[in-house]
């Protein structure tokens, strides 16, 4: 139920429009998302996005974006973007926090400001090689929200739960996912 | 010149096609509702039941298995519990009992052990091919249950040979599983009634947990079944529902039937032993992975559930409700760190209980009325074929269609619109000839 006085830059109306169109048209909904990745020099590597597939035919963003990744200091490298650990923690604050503007946007919630702090902790003992009991990636992930809302407390503990329930990068982090990488 | 219906006739009896107006498929609680509807409207019909009354009852069943619903809440038009024990819960043998004298007291036109082959749409309804004899009939009632066959998840076909795997529809007792760990998969009604009493048997119980909703079994001194009604949450109406579709693959709700009226909750089950861990998402080298947002997964259910409470509680104040003060469960003790996978090599693990849902069986169904998922089309119960209707499926017509009393209105309804639809045909019949 959209209230036309809340506005947190979503169109909802827009959302709920689309997933009814495509209802009758499933090769529509198949999204195929895309990066590449050109290593530089040392653990420097720089990302770029641009196109993507989806609604049925190539998509594109309006330019193309860039990420540079590498390791801090620490790791004798030279620190010229966020490690790729870091990144994933960019996409889950990112997808949860676009989720709580939606599904606020949905609920008649306006939202006043949406803060997040994501802490993960690894234990780089993996990643190292020291210790095979030790896995290389996250043993866990903390997200922390501030959120200043016109909605009881009760309502901002439903749509935080309601933002991980639809989260793409929550479900991807939190369930396994089938990768598979090949040499060309 | 005979009329086209003699001739009809005639060839009907050559090949002992028998004629009624209406079929109801299966002789459950549900059908024998809607039979009993058509007997007050005078509509002749019959029910058609592959096996005996209430046959899932009899044979689709574990053992301990007690009705959700409390004893007075057990009733069906023109009949309703007259036991000693309004607050107990039926155990399977007494809802047999229950619904046989009912078909007995309704004098429901039964025949048993007559399996339905196939549905098939003709000029003028439908013709049903049995086991025993075939059927023309105007019009059909779909009463064959929502729980013929076990979900299982493809998953399954990943899980080691060593490990046995049972589901929910074939599993009876503790004793028929291996000695050992078991790990129960879903935490509905079923899964958390499984994983207690194997648990209980001495077995080591992993109970994989996704989406699900949680109750009390008692709220302010009552059943949270008999809130359920009071407030009218159960009577919602389908077309009131936010999400239909939704409503109608919820998983069904934590609550057991027992003497003592517990609440088996997940808190419940950790307290007995029971080992919690996320929905079960990927077997991958013999290890089976959980999800970790089971967090979030019990996050949902609590604020769910409160919202409920809130919802009776507002009634109450509204209505000037006496009893109990409001009250809240503490918050699903989540561990800091559920498991994330276990070896199904180890040993640790020796069977595997799929408590992961039903589904209806439609095989037998040859008109285009079937969804891709398998499910059922239909507005309200209002098949979307002419004269094809369904009962008993979750939030059919409300949200108490899938429990017993929840047969009543729905029979009504379904039957009134089924009878509105044989008197419009008949009106329509000499404008048509004209």
């Amino acid at each position: 139920m959209a209230v036309s006085n809340v506005n947190n830059g979503v169109n909802v109306q827009a959302l709920l429009d689309a997933r009814e169109a495509l209802k009758g048209a499933p090769a529509a909904t198949k999204f195929n998302w895309r990066a590449s990745c050109q290593w530089k020099n040392g653990t420097y590597s720089q990302t770029t996005i641009q196109k993507f597939h989806g609604l049925g035919q190539e998509q594109s963003h309006k330019k193309t974006f860039s990420f540079d990744a590498d390791h801090p200091e620490i790791f004798a490298a030279e620190d010229r973007g966020v490690t790729p650990v870091e990144f994933l923690l960019v996409g889950l604050a990112s997808c949860l926090t676009a989720g709580i503007a939606a599904v606020a946007q949905n609920r008649g919630i306006q939202l006043r400001s949406v803060e997040a702090d994501v802490e993960g902790s690894m234990d780089i003992q993996g990643i190292l090689g020291m210790d095979s009991d030790v896995r290389n990636g996250y043993d866990g992930i903390k997200v922390t929200f501030k959120i200043d809302a016109d909605a009881s407390k009760k309502d901002i503990e439903a749509l935080v739960a309601q933002s991980q329930k639809r989260s793409a990068v929550y479900d991807a982090i939190t369930n396994p996912t089938n990768v598979s990488v090949e040499i060309l | 010149m005979p009329s086209a219906y003699s001739v009809y006739s005639a060839y009907s009896v050559a090949n002992r096609i028998e004629r009624v107006t209406a079929v109801v498929v299966g002789a459950g609680h549900a059908g024998l509702a809607a039979s009993r509807c058509l007997t007050e409207r005078s509509i002749d019909h019959v029910v058609l039941e592959r096996g005996e009354i209430a046959n899932s009852w009899r044979n689709e069943r574990w053992d301990s298995l007690r009705l959700l619903t409390p004893n007075w809440q057990s009733r069906l038009p023109g009949f309703r519990y007259d036991g000693s024990d309004p607050d107990g819960y039926m155990t399977t043998s007494e809802v047999i009992d229950f619904v046989s004298r009912y078909a007995a007291a309704a004098a429901a036109p039964v025949r048993t052990h007559t399996t339905v082959d196939s549905v098939r749409q003709t000029d003028d309804g439908y013709h049903v091919a049995t086991n025993s004899g075939e059927w023309r009939c105007r019009a059909l009632i779909v009463a064959s249950g929502a729980c013929n066959v076990a979900t299982v998840p493809a998953l399954r076909d990943a899980i080691p040979a060593a490990v046995e795997c049972v589901t929910a529809l074939d599993y009876r007792k503790p004793s028929q599983l291996p000695d050992g760990g078991v790990l129960v998969v879903g935490a509905s009604a079923t899964g958390v009634q499984l994983a207690d009493e194997i648990q209980r048997s001495g077995r080591r119980v992993t109970l994989s947990v996704g989406e699900h909703v949680r109750l009390p079994r008692t709220y302010r001194g009552r059943d949270v079944l008999w809130w359920m009604d009071a407030s009218g949450v159960w009577n919602q109406r389908y077309d009131e529902v936010d999400d239909l579709a939704r409503a109608r693959s919820l998983p069904s709700p934590q609550l057991v039937g027992t003497p003592e009226r517990i609440t088996l909750d997940l808190n419940a089950l950790a307290a007995s032993g029971v080992e919690i861990v996320g929905r079960l998402a990927a077997v991958r080298d013999g290890r089976a992975l959980f999800s970790g947002g089971l967090r979030n997964q019990c996050a949902l259910a609590d604020l769910k559930m409160n919202r409920l409470l809130d919802t009776f509680d507002e009634w109450a104040r509204q209505s000037g409700a006496d009893g109990a003060p409001p009250e809240r469960q503490p918050p699903t003790n989540v561990p800091d760190s559920s498991r994330l996978s276990i070896d199904l090599g180890s040993g640790e693990i020796r069977s595997v209980v799929w408590a992961t849902g039903f589904r209806p069986d439609y095989r037998w169904l040859h008109v285009p009325v079937v969804d891709a998922k398998g499910r059922l089309r239909h507005d309200g119960g209002v098949v979307d074929a002419p004269g094809l209707y369904a009962i008993g499926l979750p939030v059919l017509r409300r949200r108490k269609s899938s429990f017993i009393h929840g047969a009543e209105d729905d029979a009504r309804d379904i039957v009134g619109h089924l009878a509105g639809y044989l008197g419009a045909r008949v009106d329509e019949k000499p404008g048509r000839s004209s």
